[in-house]
């Protein structure tokens, strides 16, 4: 069973393609990765599935329903949630409120009933707490629930991200580099982390990222891009010593 | 020392029953006051516009602080509150023998006031910041010249003779009733989008907030506010031309919001209120009357040298004032902070840990 089908898609910026001809099959509970060079169109690969960039062509289908042409916060609410690169959170808000946001469509009111602070309002704002300090202390993020987010120090700031992006109930889970800047130990935590979170919210999961340690240790599939086109698509042992990869990767093997 | 100061008031503010009783009080007072002449009429006048500046400051708070934006409009909005509520009480409603349908005139200028934010609302969907603030000042100058040209609404030379139906209570109706709901907003999923939004308008997007919905409402939220400060200050001034309502009346509010302090309720009703008493306090003859009790060999030389002057200076005093608090306090004195009287009791204990 997939859970997201793309087909085909592509993206230019002016003249330029960023991406071609991207196919992917996203199994349901699937954890993948998407490598590939500096420039390869990862991010782009992202900012088309969550509606940032509108496709210029193709077709993508989550759960069976066309997101191409949907604006990102339809996509939001269809269950997709996101991390960033550079990481984007509200800064100047509190770690709570952080989470509380992304809480925007599940919150089950109207504008009448927040306005007046009736109806719905009260149990409603009081589950989004709730809900909102579990994934918290998930991430062992509780003791400063209640700091500004551009306060925390930086692995913090990662963990916060993903709290936020479970916010959302997402189905499906699509992480930009989540060890960017970390040491190996820390690249280690990630791992159990993202595993764990994968079982306890039934999570697919989709990653870039770098870190060959994190991609190759935990992902089950792996795709690899370069100049916005697709180079291989395969299990970690059948992409390492895939040819056209070495060579993306590596420059031209002699005898390859 | 004012940390401290702070503190004690927030934690007075702390208990649940103070805000309705100070409610309750003030009502009262706001009867009282005008029914005993507790305070001459000349005070009362300036309790009023107190009442009618929060309305405003809160209003652009929305915009200019929650919501990050840079609205200049607001004093055209006011425009539209006010001139729709006139036309209402002077030809339409019978509001000499039904005095209770003036509330009446006033939220229908309100709501005229909204539809006209829903204007400015679509191009904040595609423009932010300098652009937008751009596109607000045409906005004000549309409505300005719309008005000096239609002679149906007393063009340049305005409307004069309108009835003085804005009473105290009425004002603290208003008033409490609009920072309430405000308040509301603000803690809400919508206020709490207003804010994402300021931060970071992709990442609320990706995080399911309905950017546009809720500009939307933000909008139209904050210049329904302005509207009915716009037809409370007409029924009180009863005279509005379209030369009240220009830029520097924007500019006011703009001083308001931004002495008292970005992204708080408490900000600006402390930023409307001080900005109020201290345009008062530098008038000559308003000096003039608090300094009187000095002995003559004392007040004499300051009346010749000083506050005969004042009607000049106070126009220097008052931007001094603001460069120094954008200076020393760039956020305002309440800069993202809030009276702990404000904040709903869930929110209070949500952001304390158990």
């Amino acid at each position: 069973m997939t859970i997201l089908i793309a087909n085909k898609v592509g993206h230019k910026f002016g003249g330029l393609s960023a991406v071609t001809d991207f196919n992917l099959n996203l199994h349901y509970g699937e954890l993948m990765g998407i490598i590939g060079p500096n420039g390869a169109g990862k991010t782009t690969v992202f900012n088309l599935i969550t509606g940032v960039y509108q496709a210029s062509e193709g077709s993508m289908r989550f759960k069976g329903i066309e997101i191409v042409g949907k604006r990102p916060n339809q996509i939001a609410a269809l269950r997709i949630g996101r991390t960033f690169q550079n990481i984007r959170l509200f800064r100047e808000l509190s770690v709570l409120d952080n989470v509380r946001i992304a809480h925007y469509a599940q919150a089950n009111y109207g504008i009448l009933e927040g306005l007046l602070h009736l109806g719905r309002y009260q149990k409603e704002e009081q589950r989004i707490i709730n809900n909102s300090r579990y994934l918290l202390s998930i991430f062992k993020l509780e003791q400063v629930a209640g700091e500004l987010a551009k306060n925390l120090p930086y692995g913090l700031q990662r963990r916060l991200e993903i709290a936020r992006a479970l916010a959302i109930s997402p189905e499906l889970l699509l992480l930009d580099e989540p060890a960017a800047g970390m040491n190996p130990h820390e690249i280690d935590q990630l791992m159990l982390l993202i595993q764990w979170i994968r079982q306890e919210f039934n999570l697919t999961i989709l990653l870039i990222e770098h870190q060959m340690k994190l991609v190759m240790g935990i992902c089950e599939r792996i795709q690899v891009l370069d100049f916005g086109e697709t180079l291989a698509v395969g299990t970690p042992d059948m992409i390492q010593n895939h040819s056209k990869v070495l060579e993306a990767y590596l420059g031209e093997v002699p005898g390859g | 020392m004012s940390v401290l100061l702070i503190k004690q008031w927030n934690s007075l503010l702390e208990n649940d029953w103070l805000v309705p009783v100070l409610l309750t009080l003030g009502f009262g007072l706001s009867f009282a006051i005008p029914e005993y002449n507790l305070f001459s009429v000349y005070v009362q006048l300036i309790m009023m516009y107190i009442g009618i500046n929060i309305i405003l400051a809160v209003s652009l708070n929305l915009v200019n602080g929650y919501m990050g934006e840079f609205s200049l409009a607001h004093a055209g909005f006011m425009a539209v509150g006010a001139y729709s509520s006139v036309l209402l009480t002077m030809k339409v409603l019978p509001v000499a023998d039904y005095p209770l349908l003036f509330p009446c005139a006033v939220f229908i200028g309100g709501v005229v006031a909204a539809l006209l934010g829903m204007i400015i609302a679509v191009p904040s969907f595609k423009v932010r910041g300098d652009y937008l603030a751009i596109i607000t000042l045409a906005f004000l100058m549309i409505v300005k010249s719309m008005i000096e040209n239609i002679d149906f609404m007393g063009g340049p030379r305005g409307i004069p003779g309108i009835m003085k139906l804005t009473t105290m209570p009425w004002v603290f109706f208003w008033t409490a009733t609009l920072v309430w709901i405000v308040r509301n907003f603000v803690f809400s999923k919508y206020g709490r989008a207003v804010m994402a939004i300021r931060e970071d308008e992709i990442a609320s997007d990706l995080m399911s907030v309905d950017t546009k919905k809720v500009k939307f409402f933000a909008f139209m939220l904050s210049s329904f506010c302005a509207g009915i400060a716009g037809a409370l200050f007409a029924h009180l001034l009863q005279f509005i031309s379209p030369r009240i309502f220009d830029i520097t009346k924007s500019t006011d509010i703009l001083i308001m919001v931004y002495l008292g302090g970005i992204a708080s309720l408490g900000g600006s009703i402390l930023g409307a209120t001080i900005y109020t008493v201290l345009l008062e306090i530098l008038r000559p003859s308003t000096m003039a009357a608090l300094l009187s009790w000095l002995p003559s060999f004392m007040f004499d030389p300051l009346q010749a040298h000083l506050i005969t002057h004042l009607g000049t200076w106070r126009m220097v005093i008052m931007p001094l004032a603001l460069i120094m608090v954008m200076l020393y306090w760039p956020r305002g004195v309440m800069g993202l902070r809030e009276f702990r009287g404000f904040i709903p009791r869930a929110h209070k204990q949500a952001h304390h840990h158990n």
